[in-house]
């Protein structure tokens, strides 16, 4: 059911993009709608991020994963249990670019009907690897069409993506890898049960966007060959702020495009900000030096608590008969 | 006469056949619609009013977790809603948390309850979603707008019901924390959870009665100070039988050293009776100038899993009874939650301790730097150092019977990390030491399945069920290694892994690493040991008649 919505929605989003194209609805399908996207998604962003940013965090809790700093003939774990900001941002890095903490998931078997066993299961993250990695690379790829001259770092990034010099135009690696990931990261979704049991449409609706703005974008370069000139005149437009709409481009590009305008446009209101959100994340990015430096809840208040002289008023003769020193006789 | 039918809160009610045919696979009916089945063995009695009202929580009232109808108070709805808003807006984990969850499952088989048991609520992913549905359809653009299109769903009392059972089914643990690529932490999640349950008056007495009893006792079990005199007492008198040694019981002595608090669980039951002997014959030996003291006699915190003010407010007397007591620093005995809150917590709440010194070793001159700020130091930290520099005469072969092995308890390695220390100690006082398969300690390691306040006995099928990957790990040492105890630095663990082994890997029984430690050191002017501080002989070291000649002659 939830696929469904979600494979419906996408159909259909696209199909609207196709016909705001085919009736000559450049201007809002190739302008208005691409501005107001961005402006929705640079927005979103930042109103999320400084969201997050408003909340204080009154407690220092990293999740530790390895060997805390204590003696100094122990060896600290670093990387898992960072005791510095040097080191935290080091946990970072790994756990943003490399997606560290899925590097070490396990599938749990039972065997022989008694005995469990937990594999080493790397399908997610190869999956997810590849899908994020991609995406990225195929963006900066991307931005041939909004610069003029092309900077190099881009004309790198194609040279060595289409480095297998297959195809006319060259068939870059990425944009299979891209679609290739999106695809597995569904059918992983779908197959296994535990992860089909708690998919929303939250879920299906983004991975199927992306599926769609992946082969859009093959079909485009490979099949409909568009007029790449003309796109390019219309992204430079939108770059400089003198849009201007060209003929000659293809529905599908519409399609594609808008596609990607949802993308931008949903991004920040969904579970897609854990781009964002994974360097708020205070189990991950604080350094487990709780006990060296103090860290300060800034929202603290005191507390009723039983103290001291009342425990004694409560208990004094007990405590004399057993012959524990009070305060008070 | 033929043997009473066991009962739901008994072990031997559950068979293990059954337990193992786990199924995995989800039900047929979506989360949302599949309600909660109140199974006695699954779910915890709630807090009795009166332990309520010493506590001063809300809306106290007795009621049954079986009740149609919980009495919820006028407004529920409306009180949920403001304290999930006003959580949200004080806690960047809570927020961040809810927000930031793609569902990619990799934590979905990570948690020993869903293991165990097979329940898909019991995914941390779904445990999170019980909150997070609420939160989208309440707090979301998306979720306002597109409903339970979105994945949203309105709060009813049997959403109330569900987070019940389900936030007590989960000992924040944190395991699967460490797998989440956001590090996502449903210990996080199920306090928060548990928080908004107590603004209705929703708790379970095996949480609520510790918090009442710790509150005017200053220990969970309610022990008052000459009552704690006596027990520290019996345990002495069970020293000098066991190694000859009469030791000294310093209780509430201002000028003191060291304030030194273990959990009270140590206090009153085997095995962890032991442990508390054997740091007391330590201190003995090793001339520590160190004091219990009884206003401060636990530094377990049953707060951890009430709410963050009950957690500071049970805290506050551990500094303020260094101050009052005038010690220089404190040294904290085997617990688990208690070095979360210790660790994580006590520096923020209940600080800054700076009245107190910078720990340092009066055996080593080593000075804790780790702990600089906080000024409280772990027993095994503490003889890790002690042992490094050779300060305890130690004769491992006295534990040679003891073929060991070692479980992580979830909050020092998940919520401090202290991994290396218990193991430099345990590997020096026994010489057969096995670890259990890598993906089941350390930082993966396993939860006992009774931490978090879920250690009852009303509770029995789900402990059985949530020990089952710890007993897993430990049934597959005892088959090859032959380990027979499982050491483990935590009192609940001492409480709890005693029935998850004696169920899934009989003949292993549980041990603290002090009581290792006590019963491999040699002590100046000890007789000859011939017993362990369990008093059970030691295998090799039984009296021999000459032993007992000597013994007649020196008795004349």
């Amino acid at each position: 059911m939830n696929v469904m919505v979600g494979l419906v929605a996408v159909l259909g989003l696209f199909g609207l993009g196709l016909a705001g194209g085919a009736l000559g609805m450049g201007w809002i399908f190739g302008v208005v709608l691409p501005y107001a996207a961005l402006l929705l998604f640079v927005g979103g962003l930042i109103y999320r991020v400084l969201g997050w940013a408003s909340i204080p965090v009154p407690f220092r809790i990293p999740t530790t994963s390895g060997q805390q700093k204590s003696l100094s003939w122990v060896k600290q774990q670093k990387l898992d249990n960072p005791h510095s900001t040097f080191t935290v941002i080091g946990r970072m890095a790994l756990e943003v670019l490399l997606f560290r903490s899925l590097l070490k998931n396990t599938k749990t078997e039972m065997v022989e009907g008694r005995r469990l066993v937990y594999a080493t299961d790397l399908g997610l993250w190869i999956g997810a690897m590849a899908m994020h990695w991609s995406l990225l690379i195929v963006l900066i790829r991307h931005l041939r069409l909004f610069t003029n001259p092309v900077p190099f770092f881009v004309t790198f990034t194609e040279n060595v993506d289409g480095f297998m010099e297959v195809g006319l135009p060259v068939v870059y690696v990425t944009s299979l890898v891209f679609v290739a990931g999106v695809a597995y990261l569904l059918y992983r979704r779908l197959s296994i049960s535990q992860v089909r049991y708690i998919s929303l449409v939250n879920d299906y609706f983004p991975l199927f966007l992306m599926l769609a703005i992946g082969v859009s974008g093959v079909w485009l370069r490979h099949l409909a060959k568009t007029d790449i000139a003309s796109v390019k005149e219309m992204a430079l437009g939108l770059v400089r702020f003198s849009p201007v709409v060209a003929d000659s481009v293809s529905p599908l590009f519409y399609g594609h495009l808008f596609l990607v305008c949802v993308l931008l446009a949903y991004f920040p209101f969904s579970k897609l900000v854990h781009m964002a959100g994974v360097f708020l994340s205070p189990t991950r990015n604080m350094a487990n030096n709780n006990r060296a430096v103090r860290h300060i809840n800034p929202w603290d208040y005191p507390v009723k608590v039983h103290t001291y002289e009342e425990y004694e008023d409560d208990l004094r003769e007990k405590m004399i008969g057993a012959g524990i020193p009070v305060e008070k006789q | 006469m033929t043997r009473k039918a066991p009962k739901p809160d008994e072990m031997e009610y559950y068979q293990q056949e059954d337990l193992l045919k786990v199924d995995w696979e989800p039900p047929k009916t979506s989360w949302m619609d599949t309600p909660v089945d109140f199974r006695l063995g699954t779910y915890i009695y709630p807090g009795k009013a009166k332990k309520m009202k010493v506590f001063d929580l809300p809306y106290p009232r007795d009621w049954a977790v079986t009740d149609e109808d919980w009495q919820l108070p006028d407004g529920w709805k409306k009180t949920v809603l403001e304290g999930m808003a006003d959580r949200l807006s004080k806690y960047r984990s809570f927020k961040v948390f809810m927000d930031t969850c793609v569902r990619c499952g990799a934590c979905s088989d990570k948690c020993h309850f869903f293991i165990g048991s097979g329940d898909p609520k019991n995914m941390p992913v779904l445990r999170a979603e019980l909150l997070r549905s609420i939160y989208r359809k309440d707090f979301t653009a998306l979720g306002k707008v597109f409903g339970k299109l979105a994945g949203g769903r309105e709060l009813t009392p049997d959403v109330i019901k569900e987070w019940f059972y389900y936030f007590y089914q989960c000992t924040e643990c944190r395991r699967c924390s460490v797998f989440c690529p956001y590090g996502i932490d449903t210990a996080e999640i199920t306090m928060m959870g548990r928080e908004l349950l107590g603004l209705l008056g929703l708790y379970v007495n095996w949480v609520i009665e510790p918090v009442a009893n710790c509150y005017r006792y200053g220990n969970h079990l309610g022990i008052q100070p000459h009552g704690l005199k006596d027990t520290l007492d019996f345990m002495a008198d069970d020293i000098e039988e066991a190694t000859g040694i009469r030791i000294d019981i310093p209780i509430n002595k201002k000028g003191a050293e060291i304030l030194f608090f273990t959990p009270s669980g140590d206090f009153v039951a085997a095995p962890g009776i032991y442990t508390c002997m054997a740091y007391m014959l330590l201190f003995h030996e090793l001339g520590i100038d160190y004091t219990w003291s009884t206003y401060a006699s636990d530094g377990g915190n049953f707060g951890l899993f009430t709410s963050h003010e009950a957690m500071k407010r049970l805290n506050s007397k551990i500094y303020s009874e260094a101050k009052r007591l005038g010690v220089k620093w404190i040294l904290g005995g085997e617990c688990g939650h208690m070095w979360r809150v210790i660790h994580q917590y006590m520096n923020t709440m209940t600080g800054p301790a700076d009245f107190l010194e910078v720990p340092k070793s009066p055996l080593t001159g080593t000075v804790f730097e780790n702990a600089r700020s906080a000024k409280v130091v772990h027993i095994m930290e503490f003889l890790a150092d002690a042992i490094r520099h050779g300060k305890l005469k130690l004769d491992p072969s006295r534990n040679d019977h003891i073929r060991v092995t070692f479980h992580d308890s979830c909050n020092p390695a998940r919520g401090m990390g202290i991994l290396e220390e218990p193991r430099y100690v345990i590997r020096n006082v026994c010489n057969n030491f096995f670890e259990m398969p890598e993906n089941t300690i350390r930082e993966q390691t396993f939860c006992c399945g009774g931490g978090a306040g879920l250690g009852t006995d009303e509770n029995m099928e789900m402990r059985l069920r949530g020990g089952l990957p710890r007993g897993n790990a430990v049934r597959y040492v005892q088959e090859r290694h032959g380990v027979n105890q499982l050491a483990a630095m935590c009192a609940i663990d001492r409480a709890t892994l005693v029935t998850v082994c004696d169920y899934w890997a009989p003949g292993v029984e549980v041990t603290g690493i002090c009581e290792l430690v006590a019963n491999a050191m040699v002590f100046e002017g000890e007789s000859k040991r011939t017993h362990n501080l369990r008093l059970e002989p030691i295998p090799g070291m039984e009296e021999t008649e000459e032993d007992e000649v000597v013994e007649m002659a020196a008795n004349e």
